[in-house]
C-alpha cells in the first residue's frame, strides 16, 4: 500500500471516529485551575477536541478491562453515563456511573471501578472498590501510537530514500533525519561506549532518543493529535528507565560487578557498606531518568496551562496580553526542552552501558 | 498521587509499541541507513585517495613529458649543431675545390694566352717581314725612280760591301 493510501485511509478512519464519537451535553462548573491542569496533564478515555464539558465535542476512546473476561466498549457510555455526586468527601466532586456496555462499572478521576450496590463506596476522596484491568486504549496510548506512527513514517522513508538512491547524499526528508540518526551514533553512542561493542546499542540508543524527541514534540502542538503529556507520564518514563536498567545489568560484564561486589582499592572491611550502595546505585541511575524526563516534561505542561489558566482565573481576556506571549516563550523553551531531555535521557543510558561494558583498565 | 502512580494500561501499551519500534527502527532504519552512509563515507575517502593518486600520476606524468621534450630538445640543437658543421665543411671542401679548379683554370689559361701570344708573336712577325717587304719595295721603288738616287743607293751599297 502507498504512502499516500495510508494517509487517506488514516484521515477517513479519523473523520469517521469523530462523527460517531462526538457528542454534546451541557452544564457549566466554575473554573477551578489546580483540576484543570491535572486534568490536562493526566490521563484520560476521552480526547477532548473543544467545547466546554458535556456540550464540548470529544473522541471517545475504547475501553478494554480484562474482569473475567475481556470487555471493549466505547468510553461513551461513561461519559454519558450517569453523573453520580460523591457525598462522603471535604471536596465536592463526582464520579461517572457506566450505562449500556459501561454497566456495572464506574469512572472515577479516570479510573476504572466495580460498582457494588448500585454505586461506588468512597472513603475520604478514595474509593475503595475493586478495580478491572484496565489496558483501555487512553488518550495518551493513542498519542503513543500516533507518535509512533509519525516516527515509522519519517524514519520508513528516510530509510526507503537509501534503499532506492543507494549511498549518495541525501535529499529530502533524508536530508534532516541522517544528521539526527549520525549524531546520534557520533556524539551520544560512540563517546560513551567504547571500542567496536557499541554497534550492539545503536538500536536501542537511537530508538529512545527518537521515541523521546517525537513525542516531546508531539506533547507540544496544543491540539488534537498533541497535546498528550505522554513524556510526562510515570508510565512511560518508567518503561525506558526499565529498559536502560536491563540493557545495563545485561550487558555488565565481570569489571562491572567486580566494581559493584569488590570494589577496588576499597578496603575488605568497608565492603558491607559498600555493596548496599552499590546496589541500590545500580537502581538509582535509571530512577533519576524515569523522574528526569517525567518532571521536565511535566512541568513544562504545567506552566503553559498555568500561564493560559490565568484568562480564565481573572475572567478577562486582557490578560492575554500578558499570559499569551509568557506561554509562547515557554513553549519555545520547552521545544528546546524537548530535545534537551531526548538528548539528556539517550545520552546518559549510554554513559550507564558505558560503564557496564568498559573493560578493566587498572 | 496520581501523577507518580504508574498505570498498567499505558505501560502494557508502552511496551509493546517501544519494542515493536525498536525491533521495525533497528532493523528498517538505522541499519540501512547508517550502512548507506558508512558505505557513502568509505565512497568520498576512495574517491579522495584516488583523485590524490590521479593527481601524482599527472605530476609523474608531466616530468616525464618535461624530460621527453628537453631530450627532443637537445636531439634538436646536435642535429643542427652537426648540420650547421656539415654545411661548413662543405663549403670549406668546396672552397678548396674551387680554388684548386681555379688555379688549374688560371694555368690553363695563362698556358693558352702564352700560346696564343706566341702565335700572334709569330704571326705578326710574319706580317711584319711581309709589310718590311712591302715597305722596302715601296722604297726601293721611290729611290730607284731617278739617276741619282739609284747611284746613290749603289754608292751606298758599295760602301756597304766595303765595310763588310
Amino acid at each position: 500500500m502507498s504512502r499516500t493510501t495510508i494517509i487517506r485511509f488514516l484521515s477517513i478512519v479519523t473523520f469517521l471516529v469523530l462523527v460517531s464519537f462526538a457528542g454534546n451535553a451541557t452544564k457549566e462548573k466554575k473554573f477551578d485551575v489546580t483540576e484543570t491542569i491535572m486534568h490536562h496533564i493526566g490521563d484520560a478515555h476521552e480526547w477532548h477536541l473543544w467545547g466546554e464539558g458535556h456540550s464540548g465535542t470529544s473522541i471517545y476512546l475504547p475501553v478494554i478491562i480484562y474482569d473475567k473476561e475481556l470487555k471493549i466498549f466505547s468510553s461513551s457510555h461513561f461519559y454519558h453515563g450517569r453523573i453520580m455526586p460523591v457525598v462522603d468527601s471535604l471536596k465536592p466532586t463526582e464520579y461517572l456511573l457506566g450505562e449500556g456496555d459501561a454497566k456495572g462499572y464506574a469512572l472515577f478521576h479516570e479510573k476504572i471501578y466495580k460498582v457494588k450496590d448500585g454505586a461506588l463506596q468512597f472513603h475520604g476522596l478514595h474509593p475503595h472498590n475493586a478495580m478491572p484491568m484496565d489496558i483501555s486504549i487512553t488518550k495518551n496510548v493513542l498519542s503513543l501510537f500516533i507518535g509512533a506512527f509519525i516516527l515509522l513514517l519519517v524514519m520508513l522513508s528516510t530509510s526507503l530514500y537509501y534503499k532506492k538512491n543507494g549511498a549518495v547524499a541525501p535529499k529530502g526528508i533524508a536530508k534532516f533525519i541522517e544528521p539526527l540518526i549520525v549524531y546520534v551514533r557520533d556524539e551520544i553512542v560512540k563517546p560513551n561506549i567504547h571500542g567496536a561493542k557499541h554497534t550492539r546499542y545503536i538500536g536501542f540508543i537511537t530508538t529512545v532518543f527518537f521515541f523521546i524527541l517525537v513525542n516531546n514534540l508531539l506533547g507540544m502542538i496544543p491540539v488534537f493529535p498533541g497535546g498528550a503529556n505522554l513524556t510526562g507520564n510515570i508510565s512511560v518514563t518508567l518503561f525506558l528507565a526499565v529498559c536502560t536498567l536491563l540493557v545495563t545489568v545485561f550487558s555488565g560484564n565481570k569489571n562491572y560487578w567486580k566494581h559493584i561486589f569488590a570494589t577496588p582499592g576499597v578496603p575488605w572491611a568497608l565492603l558491607p557498606i559498600m555493596i548496599p550502595i552499590e546496589l541500590v546505585g545500580i537502581f538509582t541511575k535509571p530512577f533519576a531518568l524515569m523522574i528526569r524526563l517525567f518532571a521536565n516534561m511535566t512541568a513544562g505542561h504545567i506552566i503553559v496551562l498555568s500561564l493560559i489558566s490565568i484568562i480564565f482565573i481573572n475572567k478577562s481576556e486582557a490578560w492575554g496580553l500578558l499570559s499569551v506571549p509568557m506561554a509562547l516563550f515557554i513553549s519555545v523553551l520547552e521545544i528546546l526542552v524537548a530535545f534537551l531531555q531526548a538528548y539528556l535521557f539517550a545520552s546518559l543510558s549510554a554513559l550507564f552501558i558505558g560503564a557496564a561494558v568498559e573493560e578493566d583498565h587498572h | 498521587m496520581n501523577l507518580v502512580t504508574p498505570s498498567y494500561g499505558l505501560l502494557f501499551w508502552t511496551g509493546i509499541t517501544f519494542c515493536l519500534l525498536l525491533l521495525v527502527l533497528a532493523k528498517f532504519v538505522w541499519k540501512p541507513v547508517l550502512n548507506a552512509v558508512n558505505a557513502r563515507s568509505q565512497k568520498i575517502d576512495e574517491a579522495l585517495l584516488e583523485a590524490e593518486k590521479a593527481r601524482q600520476e599527472m605530476k609523474s606524468l608531466h616530468a616525464e613529458n618535461e624530460r621527453i621534450l628537453k631530450e627532443a630538445r637537445a636531439e634538436r640543437d646536435a642535429i643542427l649543431k652537426e648540420a650547421k658543421e656539415a654545411g661548413a665543411k662543405m663549403i670549406e671542401e668546396a672552397r678548396d675545390k674551387s680554388k684548386v679548379e681555379g688555379a688549374k683554370l688560371i694555368e690553363a689559361a695563362k698556358a693558352a694566352i702564352g700560346s696564343e701570344r706566341n702565335a700572334a708573336i709569330a704571326d705578326m712577325k710574319a706580317q711584319i717581314a711581309s709589310f718590311s717587304v712591302d715597305i722596302a719595295e715601296a722604297i726601293v721603288k721611290e729611290s730607284l725612280a731617278s739617276d741619282e738616287k739609284q747611284k746613290a743607293l749603289a754608292s751606298k751599297m758599295v760602301e756597304d760591301i766595303k765595310l763588310n
